[in-house]
């Protein structure tokens, strides 16, 4: 195969583990500070997705819908966390993933219920819409681009946050021992509340930049979910550094594997055969990844909680 | 001895009166299952729309006689259309079922309920597995076998001496059947053949190796939602004015007011269009565009086509009790269809015409136009091997 098609593809790569490492970020704070499982972190995909198609329909510019969404996302999350999870981080993990999974049900059913079972499309703006060459006689869209710098903006954010500010702290300090945290006479429960919220917005974000390239519909978040479950799994639980390598992992493999391995295969297989086996093994490849990461370091590659 | 008497033809009566009602009142009980959740509601949201128009027009009675219809949501998937065909056929005793968009749903009922003794009408799934060796005398397909349109589209770009294709579709039955159809009559080359999962939404990589490929044109099966995703991201990535597209089941008046001026241009092959001009047809679209404030697409003209072949049906056969009578009348019906000339084969699927069409901007309207017939009275290549004789 051509080396800028591979490398093209890794772009691609590149630019959907950056979608998975928003919805992952979100998810291990959760996990790793709160000890909390979140089933319903990819209904805040969904929630911040249909937030930014009708603020943008109802502004008119797509910038201002998205700069009303990410308020909107982060009050959602807000309200979850008051509303819902508040009362179950000292419960156990099954009662947690009960819970949560009724959220689903509940986002989705609300989401029918305002916006309609079907699927909602929209476009780009002009200034969004067009390509550049980032190889030659390769136009990459330009929209993909904007996503990928959003997510590594959103990334370096989050490092400076949480190493450099009193509030990347707490975080950490809560993510290794919220009991003593709260001792010391820290408000935990708004830290919770204001990390919560955090990360509805960056799965929200996700979601936003989602919308006008492929569809809004209900349940949309939860093939994500499992996805960014695997990010975390592999990055190491609670760790913003793992997510983010994780996920760059995660969609490479995904995403080089999906249009490499019907090619490797018709090398050894008969054509029909590879085509038909091809994509199946390639939506294996991340789980077979995961296992044999679990193998090797059942930890993760990066946990936060080390001893 | 008289109380007894008394309950004994209390009994009997009562026996009697049980057995007389099927005859007295004949009621046909209809199930139609379609897909009305997900990204795959826009198909079948319109195809539920049809049919309820169809019945109006019927005067909400099939063949004159009494008639209830239970709507069903297939989800998409295989196994909540078998649990919906048996909850229709063993509680709710339907005597027929129509609808179904997909043909991985329509092989997974296909085999449960023609041999439950129910009619199963196909308003669009028309998958190669039940159209050949394993055809059924209980099973008719009013829309098309899937092969037909890329047929159509193989046969037109051999003519049209187009070379170098890159061809792609859903890696699942009928995407395996679109690519195998459009083989049998293209006779040039293929640089590229890619089977993607159903139900995706992001094709870019898939667009990213495609353009690598060089190709001179694209041909793609993506129905509904998938279709979407893909024709915007062609254009996104600014294909469209390079490479032409050429597409079946994709382009169409559902996709078109989403995808717009991504579509304009494409060339697609189809059994119908709104703009056909028989009574029939001119009269669905106009009385489909008052009510729903739409342009029908073909799912839709299947789904009142189906209505309007039961009710010639049932009426031609008197009822739905006798289903070696009702059988016989639906095969040789005339009906009222929105095609124009239609016909079955041997094997329950239609012979029709396979018209091109264009994706055009039309003042603001985007819609499809016909450019001509390409193959006219067409039947699918499978019939010959249905043992079915009538």
């Amino acid at each position: 195969m051509d080396p800028l098609l591979l490398l093209e593809q890794a772009f691609n790569g590149l630019q959907f583990g950056i979608m998975l490492f928003l919805i992952a970020a979100g998810l291990t704070l959760v996990f790793g500070i709160m000890d909390m499982v979140n089933l319903a972190h990819g209904s805040l995909v969904m929630i911040g997705a249909y937030l930014a198609t009708t603020l943008i329909a109802w502004t008119g510019s797509f910038l201002g819908g998205l700069a009303l969404a990410i308020p909107a996302t982060f009050a959602v999350g807000a309200l979850v966390e008051v509303v819902a999870l508040r009362t179950l981080y000292r419960r156990n993990h099954l009662d947690q993933v009960l819970a949560t999974f009724g959220l689903i049900l509940f986002f989705n059913e609300i989401v029918r219920i305002v916006w309609g079972p079907v699927s909602l499309y929209s476009g780009l703006p002009d200034y969004l819409m067009g390509h550049v060459e980032i190889f030659p006689d390769a136009p990459y869209p330009v929209f993909r681009l904007v996503i990928i710098a959003v997510g590594l903006s959103v990334a370096a954010a989050l490092y400076l946050i949480v190493a450099h500010t009193r509030l990347g702290m707490l975080i950490r300090a809560g993510a290794s021992n919220n009991e003593m945290v709260g001792a010391l006479g820290v408000n935990i429960k708004s830290l919770f509340t204001f990390v919560f919220a955090l990360g509805a917005v960056f799965a929200g974000l996700a979601g936003m930049m989602l919308g006008p390239l492929t569809s809004v519909e209900p349940g949309m978040g939860e093939p994500l979910l499992i996805l960014a479950f695997v990010v975390i799994i592999i990055g190491g639980i609670g760790s913003i550094r793992g997510a983010f390598i994780a996920a760059i992992v995660v969609g490479l493999v995904d995403t080089v594997g999906r249009v490499m391995l019907p090619v490797l295969l018709r090398a050894f297989v008969d054509d029909a055969a590879a085509d038909t086996a091809g994509p199946a093994l390639a939506s294996m490849l991340i789980y077979i990844l995961m296992a044999g990461i679990l193998v090797v370091r059942p930890q993760g590659l990066f946990p936060a909680r080390t001893g | 001895m008289s109380k007894r008497i008394l309950a004994l033809a209390t009994g009997l009566a009562a026996s009697l009166a049980l057995a007389a009602t099927p005859v007295a009142a004949e009621k046909v009980k209809v199930g139609f299952i379609t897909t009305l959740s997900g990204g795959a509601g826009i198909i079948g949201k319109p195809m539920k729309n049809a049919f309820e128009l169809g019945m109006e027009h019927v005067g909400g009675r099939l063949g004159g006689l009494e008639t209830e219809v239970i709507y069903g949501d297939d989800k998409r998937k295989p196994d909540v259309a078998k649990q919906l065909a048996n909850k229709m056929i063993k509680k709710d005793r339907v005597d027929i079922i129509a609808g179904i968009i997909w043909s991985n749903l329509l092989v997974a009922i296909h085999g449960p309920v023609t041999r439950s003794n129910t009619f199963l009408i196909s308003s669009n799934a028309g998958p190669s597995a039940v159209a050949g060796k394993k055809c059924s005398d209980n099973f008719f397909n009013v829309a098309f076998q899937n092969d037909m349109m890329p047929e159509g589209m193989g046969k037109y770009m051999t003519d049209k001496k187009i070379d170098n294709v890159y061809v792609m579709a859903p890696n699942y039955q009928a995407g395996k059947d679109m690519i195998k159809g459009f083989k049998r009559m293209f006779k040039g080359k293929i640089v590229g053949e890619v089977y993607t999962k159903l139900g995706q939404k992001d094709y870019q990589a898939e667009i990213s190796a495609l353009r690598a490929a060089k190709p001179s044109a694209v041909y793609v099966f993506l129905p509904g939602g998938m279709g979407i995703n893909f024709v915007k991201q062609y254009a996104q990535a600014g294909l469209s004015s390079k490479i032409p597209l050429y597409s079946v089941y994709t382009v169409d008046a559902l996709t078109l007011p989403a995808l717009k001026d991504a579509a304009v241009g494409t060339f697609g092959v189809q059994h119908w269009s709104p703009d056909l001009g028989n009574t029939v047809s001119r009269r669905f679209v106009s009385t489909y565009r008052e009510k729903y404030g739409k342009t029908p697409a073909f799912y839709a003209a299947q789904a009142y086509d189906t209505v309007m072949f039961l009710d010639a049906a049932i009426r031609k056969a008197g009822g739905v009790g006798d289903r070696a009578k009702l059988r016989a009348a639906m095969r040789t019906v005339a009906f009222p269809t929105t095609r124009g000339t239609f016909k079955f084969n041997n094997n329950h699927f239609p012979i029709q015409n396979i018209y091109l069409r264009e994706a055009v901007n039309d003042g603001g309207n985007y819609v499809t136009k016909t450019r001509g017939v390409i193959l006219s009275a067409h039947g699918d290549s499978y019939a010959k091997s249905c043992p079915m004789k009538w």
